[in-house]
């Protein structure tokens, strides 16, 4: 991947991440919750995950947040534009933050493996990687039992969903 | 700096340029406004009116004594309709949310970047005609699609109005409705083609027949013609929820006149309104760009050969002599001017079904979504990989 998108990408997601917290907007957030994972769909196309790149772009950006935004503007949440900064929460946050920055730093300093240089992958001239496949594979043949586990489970939640939204209330 | 500039790849980046410039102003806008202008003039013959047949070109400002008139009458209504949006008055409501009234009508061209994804020909002076040839442009242009929904609710939001919001709440619903059965209904030709690279897709037609015309090379199988059912279905499906999800009549919930005003772009004028207008369009030449790579063999013609002088073997024998007389820039130029025929074909389907049928109820929209075609496809899904176990041994 190229250094420059590299950061360009990294930035904007990173300026994106603060301005949904910093946003007391819902829907300015959610925008830009959006726009902080197109950004990361953009950094996985440059490590040529493609694959990964449209799911992310689909499902986060494309499903996830419409939903979001929807609920958002069907509740439309003055209330949150209203609020005043908690002074205590904000220094305990920022406190707790700061301290989980630190650690992070420190622990991926001593670790090795950070500086090692990925290794370069060998592919065919004239062929670029089929992630596509690679994914289909490993998820059908090595993981299959994993995969099947996950679906049943999604399944449950879906039922429970409908279970709890159809029950009367008394 | 210097090994950052080099490690650009400068001649890929021209040429996406040159591509992404060619297709997007040389002929998809062109192809928009003159949509319009075929929509006025084919709903103008359903209804047996006559329709915008004066608008010459303006040569009566020069001192002739008429305006000209070039093939049809009337070729100059795209352009005065464009002069007529630019010199409007931009009206701004009071107590609309200002930034994203501005944003919404700009996330309305949204559409115009999957056609990166798009192969709109075969080869031309040895480069590939697709601006993004990645092994998952069919995901590609479904992400890029699916994020074209935010145009749509941020108008309706930021109008700041009980219409246009009640516009924008049903366009999200009925997208997300739509957008899986739209998902699921390709499924059966990826299962087939068994990848997900839409040029790769179209070669594969071009050699062994179009997906709903398998009458050559390896179309000839036994497999092909029993694929046939499942494929008109995920064809049927697909062309309904592409309906559903360009926001065109009998599906057009989130601007219904007759319950909405405009719908969701009640509040804006000007040319704000028209980038709306826009999007939809270019919407619908994506829709049916997709429609023409899936089941109708994209630029691919039986008898014309690809960008290379090369057709399907059986054509080959018969005309290999013929190809070769003619440049192979030819029949480049040839395969994009059959893709855009192509698209051009579907879209008076599109405007014909709209002069034709009346609009559904919300309800029903979205009992046919989640109730008739979310379900037809899932079966279709399972037929198919029924089909293909059966005839692979």
């Amino acid at each position: 991947m190229n250094p420059l998108l590299f950061w360009f990408f990294a930035a904007m997601m990173l300026a994106f991440g603060v301005s949904v917290v910093l946003n007391r907007n819902p829907v300015a957030s959610a925008l830009s919750l959006v726009v902080s994972f197109l950004c990361l769909a953009a950094l996985y196309v440059g490590l040529d995950a493609y694959f990964i790149g449209a799911i992310q772009v689909i499902v986060y950006a494309g499903a996830v947040m419409v939903l979001f935004l929807f609920i958002i503007m069907l509740l439309d949440l003055g209330a949150e534009q209203r609020r005043k900064f908690n002074k205590v929460a904000l220094v305990g946050g920022s406190a707790v933050a700061l301290g989980f920055a630190a650690q992070l730093v420190g622990v991926l300093g001593k670790f090795p493996m950070g500086n090692k240089p990925f290794p370069e992958l060998k592919l065919p001239p004239g062929e670029s990687l089929n992630d596509l496949q690679h994914v289909g594979e490993t998820l059908f043949s090595v993981h299959t039992l994993p995969f099947q586990v996950i679906g049943v489970l999604i399944l449950v939640a879906t039922i429970g969903v409908i279970v709890i939204s159809k029950r009367e209330l008394k | 700096m210097i090994s950052l500039l080099a490690s650009i790849p400068w001649e890929m980046l021209i040429w996406s340029l040159a591509k992404a410039v060619f297709v997007i102003f040389l002929v998809v806008l062109p192809l928009v406004s003159y949509t319009v202008y075929a929509e006025r003039r084919v709903s103008a013959a359903i209804q047996d009116r006559v329709g915008p047949n004066r608008t010459g070109f303006p040569t009566t400002l020069l001192g002739f004594k008429k305006d000209l008139q070039l093939f049809l009458g009337g070729l100059g209504q795209p352009v005065a309709d464009a002069l007529k949006f630019i010199l409007k008055e931009d009206f701004t409501p009071g107590g609309v949310k200002q930034f994203y009234f501005w944003l919404a009508p700009c996330l309305a061209m949204l559409p115009l970047v999957s056609l990166a994804f798009i192969p709109f020909g075969s080869s031309f002076l040895g480069e590939k005609m697709v601006i993004a040839d990645v092994n998952v442009s069919v995901l590609g242009v479904f992400a890029v699609t699916g994020c074209g929904v935010y145009a749509i609710v941020l108008a309706g939001w930021a109008s700041n109005s009980k219409y246009p919001f009640l516009g924008g709440i049903r366009s999200s619903s009925q997208m997300i409705a739509y957008e899986l059965s739209m998902g699921l209904s390709i499924i059966p030709v990826l299962m087939l083609f068994g990848g997900m690279k839409l040029s790769d897709l179209v070669q594969y037609q071009a050699d062994n027949g179009w997906l709903l015309l398998p009458l050559w090379g390896g179309g000839l199988s036994a497999e092909r013609w029993l694929m046939l059912l499942p494929l008109a279905i995920s064809f049927i499906v697909f062309t309904i929820s592409v309906f559903a999800e360009t926001n065109r009549l009998p599906f057009d919930m989130p601007e219904s006149e007759t319950e909405l005003v405009a719908g969701y772009h009640t509040e804006y004028s000007s040319m704000k309104f028209a980038l709306f207008f826009l999007g939809e369009y270019a919407a619908m030449i994506v829709g049916s760009s997709l429609i023409v790579v899936f089941f109708f063999g994209g630029w691919s013609l039986p008898f014309i050969p690809d960008g290379q002088g090369h057709a399907a073997t059986f054509f080959q024998n018969i005309f290999g002599d013929f190809y070769a007389l003619l440049p192979d820039w030819f029949w480049g130029l040839a395969n994009i001017t059959v893709f855009f025929g192509k698209v051009a074909l579907v879209l008076v389907f599109f405007i014909w079904v709209r002069w034709t049928l009346p609009r559904f109820r919300f309800d029903q929209l979205m009992k046919i979504g989640w109730l008739y075609l979310f379900e037809i496809a899932l079966v279709n899904i399972f037929l198919t990989a029924a089909i293909l176990a059966f005839t692979s041994k």
